[in-house]
């Protein structure tokens, strides 16, 4: 089974190691640090089985899980069962290994990870986004004229207050609305809330760090919540 | 005070002195980093990041065999999330009892 291991800590990934080496069956083909990395790693490679850290800073495990579209079989490793019930809950986790990680356990968990088969139901992504009808423009009120806004052209949509400022390719525009709102008129394909003041432009990001994206000239956070489907909706690019 | 030991090492290595010597260099390496980041989050009492390197540090400590010192830190470690330092003097000489062993291997 080709496979990989995600976890923060370098002690954590050495021990992995150690023990994949002693099973014949494994065959250790990436690890990583951080579960973002393995997102975009595993957007180009198909892998067997991930033995994946729960716990991890920033970006954790099950916020990882969250992100698959097509889910590997996992083996969770943790330091406190506690955290992997939640993560239970999905088909296609394997087991979990609780650290410090005896061989003696970590070789049965590997057995039935190689007895375990995922149906083509389980290895569906967690979560489908709902597409909405895509009209490409809409029109908004300001100063009483009714001005028409090319879908597409809109990067940004930034609340403030009890207005909305809708940034496009050529103007910026500051409309008497709610995020809510104007949410429910564009299209889930192209536009996702990523934090409670702000929805973007997918196809307009320039760059993405752990808490942020840069999009045009703006910085804009992004929720941990929203974390997992900003990482899931990239890969449609 | 419980005494750290290095039975897990030894038997993840199962006589590999080439794995023996690897695990140690990195617990080596990593805890005093774990540490510092440790030390710093309590200086600017960041709770949320205490948490995180406690919860780091207490995969060390099982590894070095303490496990009642475990049972502390894991106890710290919850007392954190009601942003509490209850056992903050108790795990931080767990600290220092690693750092004295580390100097020994």
């Amino acid at each position: 089974m080709n496979c990989i291991i995600i976890d923060d800590e370098k002690m954590a990934r050495v021990i992995l190691k150690t023990l994949c080496n002693q099973v014949k069956s494994l065959n250790i083909i990436e690890e990583f640090s951080s579960a973002i990395q393995a997102i975009k790693f595993l957007n180009e490679t198909t892998v067997d089985l991930i033995f994946l850290d729960i716990h991890m800073p920033d970006f954790n495990g099950l916020d990882f899980i969250r992100s698959l579209k097509s889910p590997p079989k996992i083996i969770l490793t943790t330091s406190d069962p506690k955290f992997a019930i939640e993560a239970f809950e999905y088909d296609f986790i394997v087991d979990y290994l609780l650290k410090p990680i005896e061989f003696s356990r970590f070789e049965k968990g590997v057995q039935k990870a190689e007895k375990f088969i995922i149906t083509p139901e389980q290895a569906k992504p967690i979560e489908k986004p709902i597409e909405k009808d895509i009209d490409n423009d809409f029109y908004v009120n300001i100063d009483r004229r009714l001005i028409k806004i090319d879908l597409p052209s809109i990067y940004l949509v930034e609340a403030k207050g009890d207005y909305i400022k809708i940034k496009t390719e050529d103007k910026d525009y500051t409309v008497h609305s709610t995020l809510k709102k104007i949410e429910e008129k564009l299209p889930d394909s192209l536009f996702l809330k990523i934090h409670r003041s702000y929805i973007i432009n997918i196809k307009k990001i320039i760059d993405i760090e752990d808490n942020s994206v840069l999009i045009k000239r703006d910085v804009i956070p992004v929720s941990r919540s929203k974390r997992p489907e900003l990482m899931k909706r990239l890969d449609l690019l | 005070m419980e005494q750290p030991n290095l039975d897990y090492v030894e038997q993840l290595a199962n006589g590999e002195e080439s794995i023996r010597a690897t695990l140690i260099e990195v617990i080596k390496t990593e805890f005093p980093e774990e540490r510092k980041d440790y030390d710093e989050s309590v200086k600017n009492k960041e709770f949320k990041k205490i948490e995180e390197n406690v919860h780091r540090l207490k995969h060390k400590i099982s590894i070095l065999g303490l496990e009642k010192s475990y049972k502390m830190a894991n106890d710290f470690e919850h007392n954190l999330r009601e942003h509490s330092t209850e056992g903050i003097e108790d795990f931080e000489k767990i600290l220092l009892v690693i750092s004295a062993f580390l100097k020994t291997i």
